[in-house]
């Protein structure tokens, strides 16, 4: 699976990055934070660590140390109230080689003008998120990972705004705008429409998802261009990770988004001057906001760079889902509500109804629980017995338990009491869509187009399941439409909207990553996705199965 | 039913245990839902601190609890988890005789009708059994303990848990015909939030002849004025008062909760503004007089009626004060062929206790939201508890009704009948 899946490489290589104890690529700290002062600024650096849970086999990092540098250009006539964030990854290799020097140049130049009101911070972050992360809880005093950092020496004021840098090489065709956060949530969609706005006043082509704009909006494939461009933003907003360094600022209210320079094979190039002049212009419009943005939509889906469907649009859609759900729940409570005549035993009826549930539903929560936390507390035990790295370990032994829990109606149906077993189905699918209905109507409010998705795939199951219905195909139907099912599925399809389409071996480790991932985002960056699924919605689809193979 | 109560009371003290050492009280004791500012653990702290340094408690607008209470916690502050879990059992004990003994009276009642022929022949089925009734009292105390507000609020340690034994103190006493301490509980829950006064009407129910209403009236205002006078030489000075009821009755603070005073309170200009707070607070003592006329056979009824309305219109309503009226429930378990709503209802209400949380959180946190949607759901959840409230009252007035005429009614030309409640 990578560079680190075997045990003795890995072994090799810990050793030596603690005996040297710096890491072996690292950020040029001492030349950075000479070149910025010489350009006027005030800088200072934090310090961070973080032992990751399991080492990072994208990234191939475990134990992440670093440092990043940041310099304030403190606002020449105004008070230092507040601030806006310009910042740039700085990794080894050449993914992001040239951002960091657009960055240094643009602060030559602001530090020469005389119209900011505003502090403008020059951040260089190391280890791209974790590096990140460090910063922002340090600047806002929060601890919410449990990383360790230093303390910020220099600060600027409540943070307006912030842009972050990608940029690979010095002359770009297009600048991509990524504007999906931490959980799904997006900046303002003034903060969009200003960068588009100024990209075509200065004649720059701009993209969305990697897309270009057409212009024909009523043929068939440019519509089906706008649907694929909105479905990957779809897409990219449920997986709940964030797509940018700015995805992180959203979370403290700060409007960010993220920048790409994109050099593919056009003949149009424009230089890194250009670059820096749009900058520049997007640095002086948000110097000149009097209160933060806010007027505009903070829910919306963009199917291209001037269109957007926003949430008024959208969640009607999602609206008619959930009264499938509550239609079903009506419909059950009026069967159970005018049962057939029974002879008066003086037994009362409602107790055995309410106790049948519980069994399935604490079953159902304790395998919830145990997906969520074995993983990572016996990826040592799995290590010594199976020759696996620790990251397959975690991945295959949350899979393995998944598949555990399919297993769990033919033991579950022995524990039960329930009389009269044509009731006890009812209650407990009652109990199971009311439970799907609200897990989902919340999900949708955080993060839409999760909810979306999991409504599509989970509402027609739940509606129609009961024992009745034919046991092979419904379980057939029921495993291809779980959540695990629908993220193997949604994998293939995000590569072939990219246009990327890979191989079934490729696409299947590309989804054991993703898994991996998904465990990571959460410990590293408090990204929800991971334990709502594991918590929530699968004992949720749990119950769906128990009533499948109720007897 | 000892041993299934026993174990009962060990399991919810458990479960409480478990909470309170888990990470989850910290984060408990801050929600808006839960805690109030009335009944914030954090501001006793803060009251004890000032007293402990010499000031008055209520200095600095934080602290709005009576006297009793910080007098109450500067002797058992090291011991205030053990306090709050042994107020939640207190309730829940005396809950558990009170309906014993109550459906006892009922069942007695019910055989002198029947004795008496008093009941149609159809409506046999309406009659209530003691096999039936035997389990309700365990019911009751299990839909306290075990219900996710009442564990919420013990875990916060909101002073509502208090609040709540002493009113289940004073139902206990008032079912058993105790005046006195009928009378000395209900003003110790008088004196710590003014709405129970409300209650006193339905205490006056159980009495008949006017000497024992004067007496009750009596006793009920001397044990209120030692409290008060209590208060007042305990601290020296009288700023309690304004502290305590002012605060009460005049909402100056309109921190975010699940009542309907703050939002509507923050868009109010100011001059229209004691019209509005004299209309809101009369709302909660306005329901007193028809109830208890329509309901003057039935105090217990009354007494649940009374609270819901006290919790739903109260100014600073917390979790803790609708666990306290949702643990009746099953006592009215036998009207439930009669309700119409209570699925709405259910649904409605577990929808809006999943929603509060996160629509504070779109608000407060990610910025997105604001406070409209907070307050819609507010609305949604006080709708919700109206329309459970009213349910319940009409299907207890139609098995009244059942019991009187029938159970099939006919029209005077023989046809089927319904009925509406008008």
């Amino acid at each position: 699976m990578g560079l680190l899946s075997d045990p003795n490489r890995r072994r090799a290589l810990i050793g030596l990055l603690t005996r040297l104890n710096a890491p072996i690529w690292g950020m040029p700290v001492d030349w950075l934070v000479k070149t910025m002062q010489s350009r006027g600024l005030e800088v200072f650096t934090q310090r961070f660590s973080r032992r990751l849970p399991f080492p990072d086999e994208d990234k191939e990092r475990y134990m992440v140390k670093g440092t990043n540098v940041y310099g304030i250009l403190r606002a020449p006539r105004a008070p230092r109230t507040e601030a806006l964030v310009l910042s740039a990854p700085c990794t080894a290799g050449d993914h992001n080689n040239q951002a960091v020097g657009l960055l240094l140049g643009l602060a030559q130049y602001f530090r020469n003008q005389v119209y900011w009101a505003k502090d403008i911070i020059f951040l260089v972050n190391e280890h791209d998120l974790i590096g990140m992360q460090a910063w922002l809880e340090g600047y806002h005093h929060t601890n919410t990972t449990g990383m360790d950092w230093s303390p910020l020496q220099g600060r600027g004021g409540s943070i307006q705004a912030a842009l972050s840098l990608e940029l690979s090489s010095d002359v770009v065709t297009s600048l991509d705008l990524v504007l999906e956060g931490l959980n799904g949530q997006l900046p303002n969609l003034d903060l969009a429409n200003l960068f588009y706005a100024f990209c075509q006043k200065i004649g720059v082509l701009c993209t969305t998802q990697g897309k270009l704009q057409r212009n024909d909006w009523d043929s068939v494939s440019g519509y089906s261009h706008a649907v694929q461009t909105m479905m990957l933003m779809a897409m990219k907003q449920a997986s709940g990770r964030p797509w940018g360094d700015h995805g992180l600022f959203l979370r403290y209210h700060i409007e960010a988004a993220t920048i790409k320079g994109i050099n593919s094979f056009r003949q149009y190039k424009t230089d890194a001057t250009t670059v820096g002049r749009l900058l520049e212009g997007m640095y002086r419009k948000l110097n000149n906001l009097l209160e933060r943005l806010h007027q505009s939509y903070f829910f919306y889906l963009m199917s291209s760079l001037s269109h957007f469907v926003s949430i008024g649009y959208y969640m009607p859609a999602f609206g008619l889902l959930g009264v499938i759900l509550l239609l079903r729940a009506l419909d059950l409570w009026v069967q159970l509500a005018s049962p057939p005549p029974r002879t008066e035993d003086g037994v009362v009826d409602a107790d055995p109804g309410v106790l049948s549930v519980l069994t399935p539903l604490v079953i159902s929560h304790l395998t919830g629980a145990a997906l969520y936390t074995l993983p990572i507390h016996f990826q040592e035990m799995a290590v010594e017995h199976f020759p696996v790295s620790e990251t397959e370990a975690v991945v295959l032994t949350a899979i393995a338990v998944y598949t555990a829990g399919l297993a769990l109606p033919h033991n579950t149906n022995r524990l039960l009491t329930g009389q009269g077993t044509e009731q006890g189905w009812k209650v407990l699918k009652l109990v199971a869509v009311l439970y799907l209905a609200v897990l989902l109507g919340c999900t949708a409010l955080i993060n839409f187009s999760l909810g979306f998705i999991l409504a599509l795939t989970l509402v027609p199951v739940a509606a129609f399941v009961t024992p009745n219905v034919p046991k092979v195909l419904s379980a057939f139907v029921l495993v291809v439409l779980s959540p695990a099912c629908t993220l193997l599925f949604s994998v293939f399809f995000f590569q072939e909207l990219q246009e990327m389409p890979v191989s079934f071996l490729d696409g299947w480790m590309l989804y054991l990553s993703v898994i991996s991932q998904g465990i990571l985002d959460h410990a590293l960056y408090g990204s929800l996705v991971y334990p709502l699924v594991a918590l929530l919605v699968y004992p949720c689809w749990l119950l769906f199965w128990n009533i499948l193979f109720w007897k | 039913m000892a041993a299934p109560m026993t174990l009962l009371l060990i399991v919810a003290v458990t479960i409480r245990a478990v909470l309170y050492r888990s990470g989850v009280a910290d984060l408990v004791s801050e929600r808006v839902e839960v805690v109030s500012p009335l009944t914030a653990w954090k501001r006793v702290v803060e009251g004890l601190a000032l007293l402990d340094l010499g000031v008055s408690p209520y200095s600095g607008d934080v602290f709005h609890e009576t006297p009793l209470i910080i007098y109450l916690f500067h002797f058992l502050v090291d011991y205030a988890e053990i306090t709050f879990m042994l107020a939640d059992v207190i309730t829940a004990v005396a809950l558990y005789m009170a309906v014993k003994d109550y459906n006892k009276q009922v069942f007695r009642k019910q055989k002198y009708a029947l004795e008496a022929d008093r009941y149609p022949l159809d409506c046999l089925e309406l009659i209530r059994s003691p096999g039936e009734m035997y389990y309700i009292p365990l019911k009751v105390a299990m839909c306290y303990l075990l219900n996710p507000f009442t564990v919420l609020s013990c875990v916060a340690k909101s002073t509502c848990g208090l609040n709540n034994a002493v009113i289940a103190l004073f139902i206990l006493s008032t079912v058993k015909g105790n005046m006195l301490l009928s009378a000395i509980f209900l003003s110790l829950a008088t004196y710590q939030s003014i709405y129970p006064l409300t209650l006193s009407a339905a205490a006056l129910l159980y009495l008949i002849f006017w000497w024992f209403v004067a007496q009750y009236a009596f006793m009920y205002l001397g044990s209120l004025l030692v409290l008060v006078g209590l208060s007042f030489f305990l601290l020296g000075f009288w700023d309690y008062l304004p502290s305590v009821y002012g605060f009460i009755l005049s909402v100056p603070d309109l921190t975010p909760n699940i009542g309907l005073f703050w939002d509507f309170f923050a868009e109010m200009f100011e001059h229209f503004r004691l019209f509005f707070l004299c209309v809101f607070q009369i709302n909660v003592f306005f329901y007193t007089l028809p109830l208890s006329i329509k309901l003057k056979e039935h105090p217990v009824f009354l007494i649940f009626m009374q609270l819901a309305v006290i919790s739903i219109f109260k100014s600073y309503p917390t979790v803790g004060d609708i666990s306290l009226y949702l643990a009746f429930l099953p006592v009215w378990s036998h009207l439930h062929r009669f309700l119409r709503n209570i699925f709405l209802v259910s649904c409605v209400l577990l929808a809006c206790s999943a929603l509060f949380p996160v629509l504070w959180h779109l608000w407060i946190y990610a910025g997105s939201a604001n406070s409209n949607f907070y307050y819609a759901i507010t609305l949604l959840f006080n709708v919700a508890q109206i329309l459970l409230v009213s349910d319940y009252f009409y299907a207890f007035l139609r098995r009244e009704h059942h019991l009187s005429y029938g159970l099939y009614l006919k029209r005077k030309d023989g046809s089927e009948a319904t009925l509406v409640l008008k």
